[in-house]
Order: structure tokens, then C-alpha cells, then sequence
């Protein structure tokens, strides 16, 4: 345990001296959910576009730390072989898995304790939440995309694994039901939407936080897909140099 | 029991045969230098020892322990540089010293590590703001952090200047000095022949030599000397019977044991002939030239 966290600290250390993630993690999800509530642009199809934005920004979030701070962070590490330096420690691989992970969640902590209070600020009026089953949510869906993120990591150099993790980023918070709802996209892309972890994990917080998802029990099915997949993808493709 | 034990390794990437069951050990104490020239095998060879890569075939055991089946157990006891990189670029000096001190928690001092590899007044410079030779230190000093029982050197002195490695190498001397088995990897024979209580030469992936330098250098006496370009090697032979070869623009060499005779009769003929004698020596032959010997004429 004494290692582990030794490796933990050593993590969030990274992630608060790296101004670019921050800005992924915190900063773009607040701009995002400021922005698409006080202008209303998004065909959002709610009275209120923060009660359609508000979940859908909470899975962005979890994206970004998950899928793209992870693996992008990890990615660099394997490129500047930290980890094969930390390889040779007493570390050894299930303590700094579990120190990332740990550093993934109390990131997460700190993004929802900015991002709901700033979501009941501009007027969020969840029906009835289900808290715990969004909880439950967001740790399938922080499976599913730091599979996602690792998989990637653990295979492309540092620059283009930086690229590809910020594109499918972008690609994601398109397609994903996030801020733009799935009745607005074209039918096959719709379709496509709906098997991505992205938009099954907006789907399921919609469905948890009161906002009515459009196929919750479909989208935990996928998203519980993805986060047995990809984690073990990632730990059989996964290379530490 | 040899703290590291490597018998018939072999270790293949993908079609390349990088190591050819090769066998040696390291014992406690002392510095082995695995020597050869770039791309013979020692980094693989090192790293099947770390725990980090898998052994093709043939056995490898460090302190006891099988370095792929335990490198758990084994990492507690051994401290490893890596030949380039393993810090992330915008960590600082002391914090990274600090954070591995706390990894292996054996109670190392951070502060003194980073003195003793001479950075005190860079313990706030991120690694990307750090030399090359700097950051040899520091890698150092991170296998330090280990207190280790068997420490494995991945070119140590590589970029560094001639005070540092000065520095690094009294540093690695009292490591083994300490009771640590000392197990170096280089393509410097300077460094090798400075440091090495014994030398494992590998070369296209095979062993070629192993033993001390003084049994390397075993039945391979030179006389070794500059004078005018020019000599008159024929005239040489002739009037003293003396063989010499010339191996530079004006060094020579003569293969033979040195006999105080033999060399009397070489200054009394160059000092006949009006030609000068200049850095004259004498014994076994230089690390450079076992080495060439040894791999048929290969640069390390």
C-alpha cells in the first residue's frame, strides 16, 4: 500500500503540473457547459438546454480523464521509458496500474465537484436522480475508456498516440450523444453513436440523473461491453517500451 | 553462489539472433564489465538480467532469483541505469531522486544521492533542462536509491564529461568496494579497462573472452613506440634482429616480452641513427588491441 501510494502522489503531482490536461479535464468541460447553456445553439430538445447538457458534459468528463489525460500521459511514459525505468523497481506493474487508476478517480472527484455545483448554478433541475447508479456508471465508463486510452498508449508513439487520442476525442464528443442529442443525427450515424462507449455512458447518466436516456438499458449493455473489452485488450496489447 | 548467474542465453528478436548462448557470471564485489562493440548483445543481455526482457532460451539467475518468473522479489534488490531516458521530461531532479528513494524505501537520502553525483546546485532543473552527461548522473543516482545488492550499469559514463565521469566512476569503485556485484555494460574499452575487476567481451551476440584483464593480456607482451615516420624497419632487423611493425603514421609496434636487452639494443640503434624515441612502452598489450585481437579487428 506504501508503494502504491508513493506512486499515487508521484501521479497527481504530474497531473496538476501539466497545464494542457487540466485544461482538457476541467477546462473544457466547464467552457463547454457554461457555453451551450447560456447560448442555446444545440438542438438540445429540452426546455432547459443545461438539464440536456449537464449529464452529457459529466461523461465528457470522464472521457477526458479516462480515456485521453491517461493515455495520453502514459503514452509519453512509455515513450520516454518511465515506465520501463519504473518496471525495475519494486513498483512493479499492478501497484502502478492501481496508482493510475486511483489518480484517474480523484480527478474525476475534482471535476464533478466543480462541474455539478457549476450545473445547479445555471439552473440544473435533475427529476429524480439516481446518485449511486450514476456513480455506478461513471466507474464502467472510466473502465471502458481508460481500456480505450491504455490500448492506444500502449501501442503508438508519443506524438501520434497524442494526436489520435485528442481526434477520437473530438470524434467521440461529436458522435456520442454528449451535447448533441442522437434523434439529431443522420440514421447510420445514429446507429454507430449508439454502440460508442461515449454515447452509452451519456445515455446511461441521462437515464440515472432524471433526464430520461433515450435506450438505458441497450446502452448498459454496450457500455459494460467496452469496459470488459478494452482493459483486456489493453493488458494483451499493451507494450511497456 | 555468484550473485549473477547467466548460463547458454539466447536472446532472439524476432529472426536476429541478438544474443548466442553466451554464459558468465558477476560476483559480489567486483565490477564486470560486459564489453563490446554497438549492437552485440549487452543491452539484451542486461535487461534478461533486470527482469525486463524474456531469455530465448538458456538460464539466467540473479542473487538466486529467476529474473522473469521473480522480478518482483528481485527488484527490491537490485538498482538499474538504463543507457538513455526513463524520467519524465518535466520532472525535477530531487523530486525524481526523492520519489524513487520512496519507491525502493530503504531509507536512502535523496539529498545526499544528488550531492554525490555532483548536482546539488541542479536539484530544481527539470530533466529536459539537464546535459546528457547530467543526466547520466541522475540515472545514476536512481540506481543508487535502490541501496542495491547487484546494481546493472547501462553505459554510465555515455555524454558525460572527464571530471564527471571522474565522479561516476569513484561512485561505481565504492559501490563494489561496499560488497555490491557491479555489472557494467559499455562500449568503452577506456572505461572498461579503468573500472573492470573482470571483463565479459561479447561480440555479434557470442562470448569471446572472459576473464581478468591481466589474463586477456596473458601471453601477448608488445613493445610499444613513436619515432620518424620513416624507419628503416629492414635496417632495424638487420643490425639488432629486433621485428618491428609500424601501426601509425609514427608508432610502431614489437611483438615480444620486454627485455631490458631488447630494448637497449632498440634506443642504442634509433639513437645511432639520429631518429627520436617518444612515449616507450612496454608489456601487455592495450584493452583496444585485446579487443581487436580477440573480434578480428571490430570497433568497439
Amino acid at each position: 500500500m506504501r508503494i502504491t501510494l508513493v506512486q499515487l502522489r508521484a501521479e497527481l503531482r504530474r497531473v496538476a503540473g501539466n497545464g494542457e490536461q487540466l485544461l482538457l479535464t476541467l477546462g473544457i468541460p466547464v467552457l463547454l457547459l457554461v457555453f451551450f447553456s447560456l447560448v442555446d445553439v444545440l438542438p438540445t430538445g429540452t426546455e432547459e438546454p443545461i438539464d440536456f447538457l449537464a449529464p452529457g458534459i459529466l461523461a465528457l468528463a470522464t472521457m477526458s480523464t479516462a480515456m485521453v489525460s491517461l493515455g495520453i500521459g502514459t503514452g509519453f511514459e512509455r515513450s520516454y521509458h518511465v515506465l520501463k525505468r519504473l518496471g525495475t523497481t519494486p513498483l512493479g506493474r499492478p501497484r502502478l496500474v492501481a496508482a493510475k487508476i486511483g489518480s484517474v478517480i480523484a480527478v474525476e472527484v475534482v471535476q464533478f465537484a466543480v462541474l455539478i455545483p457549476v450545473a445547479f448554478a445555471l439552473g440544473w433541475e435533475p427529476g429524480s436522480p439516481n446518485w449511486l447508479l450514476a456513480v455506478a456508471a461513471v466507474i464502467v465508463g472510466t473502465m471502458a475508456f481508460a481500456g480505450i486510452g491504455l490500448i492506444m498508449a500502449g501501442r503508438l508513439p508519443g506524438e501520434i498516440n497524442l494526436a489520435a487520442q485528442n481526434g477520437l476525442y473530438l470524434v467521440l464528443l461529436l458522435l456520442g450523444g454528449m451535447v448533441i442529442p442522437f434523434a439529431k443525427l443522420p440514421g447510420a450515424i445514429r446507429a454507430v453513436a449508439h454502440a460508442l462507449p461515449s454515447g452509452a455512458l451519456a445515455d446511461v447518466l441521462r437515464d440515472a440523473l432524471g433526464s430520461a436516456g433515450t435506450q438505458p438499458g441497450r446502452s448498459w449493455i454496450v457500455l459494460g461491453i467496452w469496459a470488459l473489452l478494452t482493459p483486456l485488450l489493453a493488458a494483451r496489447l499493451f507494450r511497456w517500451d | 553462489m555468484a550473485a549473477v548467474e547467466v548460463e547458454h542465453l539466447t536472446v532472439r528478436h524476432g529472426d536476429v539472433v541478438a544474443v548466442d548462448g553466451i554464459s558468465f557470471t558477476a560476483e559480489a564485489g567486483q565490477v564486470t564489465t560486459v564489453l563490446g562493440p554497438n549492437g552485440a548483445g549487452k543491452t539484451s543481455t542486461i535487461e534478461v538480467c533486470e527482469g525486463y526482457r524474456r531469455a530465448t532460451a538458456g538460464s539466467v539467475k540473479v542473487l538466486g532469483f529467476d529474473p522473469a518468473t521473480q522480478q518482483r522479489q528481485l527488484s527490491e534488490h537490485i538498482g538499474v541505469m538504463l543507457q538513455e531516458g526513463g524520467v519524465y521530461p518535466g520532472s525535477q531532479v530531487l523530486e525524481t531522486v526523492r520519489h524513487y528513494a520512496a519507491l525502493y524505501g530503504k531509507g536512502a537520502d535523496a539529498d545526499a544521492l544528488v550531492e554525490a553525483v555532483g548536482l546539488t546546485s541542479r536539484g530544481k532543473a527539470t530533466w529536459r533542462q539537464l546535459s546528457g552527461g547530467e543526466r547520466q548522473r541522475v540515472s545514476l543516482a536512481l540506481a543508487l536509491a535502490a541501496k542495491p545488492t547487484v546494481a546493472f550499469l547501462d553505459e554510465p559514463t555515455s555524454g558525460v564529461d572527464v571530471n564527471g565521469r571522474d565522479a561516476i566512476r569513484a561512485i561505481i569503485r565504492d559501490l563494489a568496494a561496499n560488497g555490491c556485484a557491479v555489472v557494467l555494460a559499455t562500449h568503452e574499452l577506456d572505461e572498461a579497462e579503468r573500472l573492470a575487476d573482470r571483463m565479459v567481451i561479447i561480440d555479434r551476440g557470442a562470448l569471446i573472452a572472459d576473464g581478468t584483464l591481466a589474463e586477456l593480456r596473458k601471453g601477448h607482451d608488445e613493445i610499444r613506440f613513436r619515432s620518424d615516420p620513416e624507419l628503416d624497419l629492414r635496417g632495424l632487423a638487420a643490425a639488432t634482429g629486433i621485428v618491428a611493425a609500424k601501426v601509425g603514421n609514427d608508432e610502431y609496434v614489437i611483438d615480444a616480452p620486454p627485455q631490458p636487452r631488447l630494448m637497449a639494443q632498440l634506443g642504442d640503434w634509433l639513437a645511432e641513427a639520429g631518429h627520436p624515441l617518444h612515449d616507450l612502452r612496454a608489456g601487455g598489450q592495450r584493452l583496444e588491441d585485446v579487443f581487436r585481437r580477440l573480434t578480428g579487428g571490430d570497433q568497439p
